[in-house]
């Protein structure tokens, strides 16, 4: 069983090629597309990548900090800001954006389709 | 059935008394019937002046002018009341219209005084009471500053009181080069004394107004299209235009037509109930004459206006006599005076600083023991005025030597204020009933003051006061940036400059809390970029900017990019407009002309963006800054080059305008253009810092914007050199880069400052805080450190690293995005992706 769910992650870049405060995207298989961030304190976190306010595939180049404590991406277009954790919109809290599974391992970033 | 008042005149104090009344008549037992002679609604005559800055007369309005909610009030505008009938209680306007009735109010102001000087009423001579004043000397001013002809356009300005002043400041501000000519010793006779006045003259002539007093005007002729004027000396004046302000007389011409008494020296004889020999007719403002004076200011004209208003709904208040403090600023110069100013009273002591290098007078006039403040002059700095006038009658709270050292303020605090003085003299709201405001009421900035108790709404000079009451009363006024900076960008920018941190993460970790946001990460980035710290995606600094600073271009609502490189001034050749157009063939993209003379092509994907790039440095573009808060475009008409009426080479300053200050990183994004002529192609009065030839130079305008609320610019200095103008304009910037808030344009920044335009002009053209040095210093220092930051990208393998789509597939572009074709160009489509419930 363990052989089948690590066959599902899937290894994006190295951790050390996303900067702290930062984020990148990734394409998974069936043109998905993932948001992932590293926060300052060096947590990994990975959302849709989709904003769904403007439907542009933009989150991953929003502004990585906090807001109240909490690690929040502030989206590019209109400037909401989601919770990395949940991916609930700290701004709208009936709008979630989905989020995924992510770890680094040996270095590597991976994540994988929840 | 409500009783009719009827009022005629819809000036400041005939408005007051119509709101109070409707304010205290709680059972509606009386109809308002307004009749008055100007055609538009009560306005701020007091800051009639600032009408100048934006010629727009709906600032001047007072609130609730328009009584449009108000079935019991009906306003009869630009009909003037021509004639009262007693016996039957109605009066008549000159349209012939007919009103009865129950009480009348009159409150017809003042007339300007016109002395009569052989030629005053010639084509070119104004008075200066009533915005239609003001509009007819502006088409003269615009005429002669058309006409050309040798010689710089000049006004002269009959008369060197406030007003006269200040239409001084209006003629200066509108191009012309003013002389005030007054009849008395020295400016401003009756509010200060000889030493005042001394001072007073030296920093008015600093700011190029010729004065002449102690002489009047002999006469006024016609000279081919010009005036002449000649003063008692033998002097003689080539002018385009006379403006009167030497005095009012009370408007009671009504009055004396229907037999009611006046006074020796005019106005309407009331009791101290405001009630004229007619038992149903009252007489409020500058028109009455109460306890054997008239009164020219505000303040006792809305004591009366409130006498009157009780008085008619059956109380007894009296006229309690007036305060005729006044605290203004001319043309920059503080002046304010109040109490016994001139010591009259004989045991009176005056004590008095003069300060000829700063340039300050103050005298405080004392009672004989020294412990009574009688009153007050205050020239150059009047910083104590609003903490020294309510303690008149009152005891000081120090020796009154030490109140006028230069840190004497140090010594003294609101708290040394009655709670019963009056704090806004022109609404007459005490310190008690502010207080109360901020403390009962909840008040905790200086609008919600404003809007509780009218204090600090009609000349504004309390304004820093109510400030002070409100940290007195325990209330901090947030300038935060955001949760993460309790400081405001302006204090940020000195900590960062001062500290020389160069990071993000020093600053929030040393002066702020948390890890920062979508407000601050970019605010402290463009005070970094300002301060030179190298390219701005070096090392942490990427992680800070917001996306269009990121990929140097700017986001569209699909997620593309639009790319605009810089077209200096809006000049290009034939061959580099090719490029432009192979370029975007070449990578399919949709092609517009911007407003800023340049041309914007949209639809490039963030993989792209590298490549475009590549082809437009090879053909010598560079970063256009559209997508910064930083300096945009600097637009410019065709000037001498082409142009028959050109000027100036405006395109030759547009361009070397444009390449000074490329790429300074500041608190919004700046616009600027040049026009060659008064013709004004280029809409430079639209912009940030516009600029527009002259026969003689440049003018330079500041603080113009178009948007949601358009703007034009304001004038700053005229007829200038190029070297002077770019000094004026290094400093303009540097000033503005340093003390705004985060995306506040030039135009509040300078709505806001404490002074205003004049203040502006104060610093960076007379240097008043000396760091003239300094902001120029910066700017060469920034036009030294410039370089192209799309070539620092091309040059650097890390930063071009960035410019990927996905970080594991870089050369798969967004499948998301997809575009259709419309008018022959490709627009985008939101295509594949879920709709979020629209709320």
């Amino acid at each position: 069983m363990t052989m089948v769910a690590e066959q599902t992650w899937v290894a994006v870049c190295p951790a050390d090629e996303v900067l702290r405060a930062y984020g990148v995207a990734a394409l998974l298989a069936g043109a998905e597309q993932v948001a992932i961030f590293r926060t300052e304190d060096d947590e990994f976190f990975a959302l849709s990548n989709i904003d769904p306010f403007s439907r542009a595939a933009v989150l991953s180049r929003g502004i990585v900090g906090d807001r109240g404590g909490l690690p929040v991406v502030a989206s590019p277009i209109y400037k909401q800001a989601f919770d990395l954790r949940t991916g609930v919109c700290v701004d709208d809290p009936d709008v979630t954006v989905p989020t995924y599974p992510v770890r680094v391992l040996d270095g590597v970033v991976q994540v994988k389709s929840p | 059935m409500a009783r009719t008042m009827v009022v005629v005149g819809n000036g400041m104090v005939g408005h007051k008394l119509v709101q109070t009344v409707r304010d205290r008549d709680a059972q509606s037992s009386w109809r308002i019937v307004v009749l008055a002679e100007e055609p538009r609604p009560a306005y701020d005559r007091v800051a009639l002046s600032s009408y100048v800055d934006t010629w727009d007369p709906g600032t001047l309005s007072l609130p609730g002018n328009e009584f449009d909610d108000d079935d019991l009030v009906t306003l009869r505008l630009g009909d003037p009341v021509e004639t009262v009938d007693r016996q039957n209680r109605t009066v008549a306007t000159v349209s012939g219209f007919r009103q009865h009735y129950d009480v009348l109010v009159l409150a017809t102001g003042s007339r300007p005084f016109v002395p009569p000087v052989p030629g005053h009423d010639l084509p070119g001579c104004f008075v200066y009471r009533t915005i239609d004043d003001l509009d007819a000397i502006r088409a003269a001013a615009g005429r002669a500053m058309a006409s050309g002809g040798p010689g710089r356009r000049a006004g002269m300005v009959v008369g060197g009181g406030l007003l006269g002043l200040e239409a001084a400041k209006a003629l200066r501000d509108m191009g012309l080069s003013p002389h005030v000519v007054e009849l008395g010793p020295r400016l401003m006779p009756l509010q200060v004394d000889e030493g005042g006045g001394g001072l007073l003259r030296r920093l008015i002539e600093k700011l190029d107004v010729t004065v002449h007093t102690g002489t009047s005007t002999e006469s006024i002729q016609r000279d081919s299209g010009r005036l002449l004027a000649t003063l008692a000396g033998g002097t003689e004046l080539d002018l385009d235009l006379v403006v009167f302000s030497a005095g009012v007389r009370p408007n009671d011409a009504l009055a004396r037509s229907c037999a009611l008494p006046v006074g020796a020296r005019g106005g309407v004889l009331v009791d101290d109930g405001c009630r004229t020999d007619d038992e149903r007719i009252y007489a409020i403002g500058e028109c009455a004459c109460i306890g054997d004076r008239v009164y020219g200011l505000v303040a006792p004209g809305y004591a009366m206006a409130e006498v009157a208003a009780d008085r008619i709904l059956g109380g007894t208040a009296s006229f309690p006599g007036a305060d005729t403090s006044t605290k203004l600023k001319l043309l920059g110069v503080d002046v304010a005076s109040f109490g016994d100013a001139h010591a009259t009273d004989e045991h009176a002591l005056e004590v008095v600083f003069n300060d000829a290098v700063s340039g300050t007078y103050k005298k405080l006039v004392v009672s004989d023991d020294a412990r009574t403040l009688l009153g007050g002059i205050f020239v150059g700095d009047a910083s104590e005025y609003t903490l020294l006038r309510p303690l008149v009658g009152g005891e000081l709270p120090a020796e009154p030597a030490a109140l006028l050292a230069p840190d004497g303020n140090a010594s003294m605090g609101v708290d040394a204020v009655a709670d019963a003085a009056q704090i806004c003299s022109c609404n007459a709201v005490t310190k008690g009933a502010i207080t109360s405001a901020i403390t009962d009421d909840g008040c905790d900035s200086v609008p919600s003051i404003k809007s509780r108790t009218r204090a600090g709404t009609s000349c504004g000079s309390c304004v820093p006061m109510l400030g002070k009451l409100l940290s007195s009363c325990g209330v901090e006024q947030s300038k935060a940036l955001c949760e993460h900076f309790k400081q405001s960008r302006a204090e940020l920018f000195e900590i960062i400059q001062a500290t020389q941190i160069s990071t993000f993460s020093e600053l929030i970790a040393k002066h702020g809390t948390g890890k920062g946001c979508a407000i601050c990460k970019p605010a402290v980035a463009s005070i970094l970029a300002t301060l030179g710290n190298g390219h701005i995606l070096g090392g942490e600094q990427a992680t800070l900017q917001d996306t269009n600073d990121h990929f140097l271009a700017n986001m569209q609502k699909n997620g593309t990019y639009s790319v605009i490189p810089r077209i200096p001034g809006g000049e290009i050749t034939p061959d580099k407009l090719i490029v432009l157009g192979e370029v975007a063939k070449d990578f399919g993209l949709y092609t517009k002309i911007t407003g800023g003379q340049r041309i914007d092509m949209f639809g490039a994907t963030v993989e792209e963006l590298p490549y475009i790039w590549r082809r437009l440095v090879d053909a010598g573009f560079e970063s256009g800054h559209a997508y910064g808060k930083a300096l945009r475009t600097v637009k410019s008409c065709v000037g001498t080059t082409w142009c028959r009426y050109g000027q100036q080479d405006s395109v030759g300053l547009a361009v070397e305008l444009e390449l000074r200050y490329r790429g300074l990183r500041s608190p919004h994004k700046l616009k600027s253009a040049v026009s060659g002529c008064a013709r004004e192609c280029a809409e430079a009065r639209g912009k940030d810092f516009g600029v527009i030839a002259t026969e003689n130079g440049w003018n330079l305008y500041v603080g113009g914007n178009g948007g949601t609320m358009p703007r034009h610019a304001d004038l700053i200095v005229s007829d200038v050199d190029t070297e002077t103008l770019i000094k004026i304009i290094d400093r303009f910037l540097m000033f503005y880069v340093r003390t705004a808030d985060r995306l506040q344009r030039t135009a509040p920044w300078i709505e806001e400052m404490e002074g205003g335009l004049d203040h502006l002009r104060a610093v960076i053209v007379d240097d008043s805080l000396g760091i003239c040095d300094e902001l120029e210093a910066a700017m060469a220092k920034h036009v030294e450190n410039y370089s192209d930051e799309w070539k620092g990208v091309l040059e650097d393998p890390e930063k071009l690293a960035r410019f990927t789509s996905f970080v594991n597939a870089p050369g798969t572009p967004d499948p998301t995005i997809s575009f259709t074709v419309e008018r022959d160009q490709k627009v985008p489509v939101l295509l594949g992706v879920p709709e979020v419930a629209s709320r």
